[in-house]
């Protein structure tokens, strides 16, 4: 099993720095510059949020799913650091998600949660995730941890799709209320702003959080040592 | 009969940061009975749980009939027969059922089991469930488990464990016959003179790493005595 | 192989099969404190009693699945079969074959006690039984797989239900709206698009835990 190397360089300060700024620009932007929406109000503006978490949370799932395919093929464990990363960061988003999407059902429609496919997929995937996360907290050998996360990150993601369209027609049935996905056409700046700025946040977490990994690793991976008795015996 | 051999070059293998074995080279020639010997703790079950391929080395090479024991595993599965201590039998299923639960995984027929566990002196409880049998008579139908594969590499973890001295004999038996029959055995035990009278050659593990091997009548001065054993 | 492995499945059931009815016990009991929870509400009953039969048995289902290793785990019995060689993936579609087996008739048995306890009655016997068999094959399958993972594990207990809970979600819906619109009354026969998600989640399922099963028990 390959023993992952570790790079030092600054890379993910550099991408956390550009999306703190950029994440000012937008939220500025969203908050202060942008009108209010016609219908919804100033409640609308968590839009400029939402939709670029909910952007990057997809792209983290699916980062994940790459890592997870990607360690069973070639067994390289530098994908399992990624993987890790991954699988945080989308439990992270996926929880940021949730808030959010109560934080305005809750003046909008009266209640904490309105089951929204898109969200309710969401909330899905975040026990799935923490289900994996807490499968790894309890397997020491590393190697057998890595192939047992790859396999139930790969049924967790495949899952995705069919929960999403199995929670939609059952939804469709009752009254659906609407969740924040409408943006007016003319303030896609905000909107832009944040979602790159999410994403640089995004990837230098996964990075940062990847080294951490990889470090742990070098520790559990790490040769043999010295026989102390060959030494003693050299003395003697 | 193909001769085989085993072939293990620097191999490792960890639990966790402990290193259960490191930089172990042996080579045994074909028709050969081994003893492999140590103190408690010293790697003798791992070795046989790697050289089964029940678990994979993390360093070095391991070879067993000339087949890889990584990336030919199915091919080295067929020819090895382990007896371990976890005797893999289930507990809920009669002695006899057992064997056959074997015998219709390797696709062999079911005739062999009743002869089997005569030899093995268990005929008369084929159709009690083991959960009744005791550490002996499980270890009775673990030899039988074994020979029902018919293996050409016998790997034997404590054969003369938890039997009673007619067991030694049975134990003995096993390992002449299969012997003549050409296979290699690799024995681990505490019965050191037992072991060394019924092997050819020996080798002896500490802390994992091999500390000695040769011919089997010269391991006995290695044995560990209540006073701290020579070495 | 695999007819080899079923024997062994099925003999292996046969013998405990006296856990089984401390599982229907179990399945039965639930449904009774489901009941509760609503009150005497026979019109409340009546409507949820679908929910409550999926609820009650895929909470008998954690029982059942890591029961299904403990015979495989006591003396490593599995490892010995994978040593003999023998193919992973029979052993696999064995022991999810069996595990389906149990849930199905667990599911059949648990219906009289909805039937009186929730007054739910139905004529649709043959569309019950399908979904109730779709349904555990649902169940059966990733269930297998994972309980096979969380056996070897300390934290077995409470890692299965976390695990699986979450992946069948769709089964779940879909066995739970089928098996209502059965119940109540299905005027625009929508039962039979939930029956067609459930068997595609059980197609898909069956198809890629059994291809993932064999790097799960490798060592």
């Amino acid at each position: 099993m390959e023993m992952p190397n570790v790079s030092t360089n600054r890379a993910p300060y550099v991408m956390l720095a550009l999306g703190v700024i950029c994440l000012l620009i937008g939220s500025w932007y969203g908050l202060f510059v942008a009108p209010a929406e016609k219908y919804m109000g100033d409640v609308q503006r968590i839009m400029y949020v939402h939709v670029p978490t909910a952007w990057n949370w997809m792209l983290a799932v699916i980062f994940s799913l790459v890592a997870a395919v990607a360690f069973l093929f070639k067994n390289d464990m530098k994908w399992d650091t990624r993987l890790e990363a991954g699988l945080e960061v989308g439990t992270l988003f996926a929880f940021l998600l949730c808030c959010q999407g109560a934080i305005w059902a809750k003046p909008t429609w009266g209640v904490w949660w309105d089951w929204d496919p898109r969200l309710t997929t969401t909330a899905v995937l975040l026990f799935a995730f923490l289900g994996i996360l807490a499968l790894r907290r309890f397997v020491d050998d590393p190697v057998k941890r890595a192939i047992w996360s790859s396999v139930a990150t790969i049924i967790a993601s495949i899952d995705l799709p069919i929960v999403y369209f199995s929670v939609k027609w059952w939804n469709s049935l009752h009254q659906t209320q609407s969740s924040p996905n409408t943006v007016s056409s003319l303030f896609h700046i905000p909107l832009r702003m944040n979602a790159f700025g999410v994403l640089f946040l995004m990837i230098g977490f996964i990075m940062l959080r990847s080294r951490i990994a990889a470090y742990r690793l070098q520790h559990e991976l790490a040769a043999p040592p010295v026989l102390v008795g060959e030494e003693a015996g050299e003395l003697a | 009969m193909n001769e085989v051999t085993i072939d293990v070059e620097r191999m490792a293998r960890r639990y966790g940061t402990r290193w259960a074995l490191a930089d172990v080279t042996f080579h045994v020639p074909p028709a050969t009975v081994m003893m492999v010997a140590g103190r408690n703790g010293a790697g003798k079950s791992t070795l046989f749980r790697v050289l089964s391929t029940a678990i994979r080395p993390d360093r070095g090479s391991v070879r067993i009939g000339g087949f890889d024991a990584v990336r030919q595993r199915e091919d080295v599965r067929r020819i090895v027969a382990l007896l371990s201590h976890q005797n893999y039998l289930y507990e809920a299923l009669t002695a006899k059922e057992n064997l056959q639960v074997v015998a219709d995984h390797l696709g062999a027929g079911r005739e062999r089991v009743m002869p089997l566990l005569e030899t093995v002196g268990l005929a008369a409880r084929a159709d009690d469930v083991i959960s009744t049998f005791s550490a002996g008579m499980r270890k009775r139908l673990s030899f039988a488990r074994v020979l029902l594969q018919d293996p050409r590499i016998v790997l034997l973890d404590e054969p003369y464990g938890a039997l009673d001295p007619p067991g030694f004999d049975l134990v003995d038996q096993v390992i002449a016959d299969l012997k003549r029959g050409g296979a290699t055995i690799l024995m681990a035990t505490h019965q050191w003179e037992r072991g060394a009278q019924m092997s050819d050659v020996a080798l002896v593990l500490d802390q994992g790493r091999v500390v000695w091997q040769g011919p089997a009548a010269e391991a006995l001065q290695y044995e560990p005595r209540a006073t701290g054993g020579a070495r | 192989m695999l007819g080899a492995a079923i024997r062994k499945e099925l003999l292996l059931q046969w013998r405990t099969r006296g856990q089984m009815m401390a599982v229907f016990v179990f399945g039965a009991a639930s449904l009774l404190l489901f009941s509760f929870a609503i009150g005497p509400n026979a019109l409340a009953l009546r409507t949820f009693s679908g929910g409550f039969l999926w609820l009650a048995l895929l909470l008998s289902s954690t029982l059942t699945l890591s029961e299904s290793f403990h015979a495989e785990m006591e003396n490593r019995a599995m490892e010995g079969l994978l040593l003999l060689p023998s193919d992973p993936r029979a052993l696999y579609y064995a022991k999810a074959i069996a595990n389906w087996l149990q849930l199905t008739l667990l599911g059949v048995a648990l219906v009289p006690v909805m039937v009186v306890l929730y007054d739910a009655g139905t004529t649709r016997l043959l569309t019950l039984l399908l979904i109730i068999v779709l349904g555990a094959a649902g169940l059966s399958a990733p269930g297998t797989l994972y309980a096979a993972m969380t056996a070897q594990l300390k934290a077995k207990q409470t890692l299965l239900p976390l695990l699986l809970f979450p992946l069948i979600v769709p089964a779940l819906l879909a066995s739970v709206k089928a098996t209502s619109l059965v119940i109540l009354g299905d005027a625009m026969g929508e039962a039979k698009s939930w029956l067609i998600l459930l068997g595609a989640f059980d197609l898909i399922y069956w198809s890629m835990c059994g291809l993932l099963y064999g790097r799960v028990v490798e060592e």
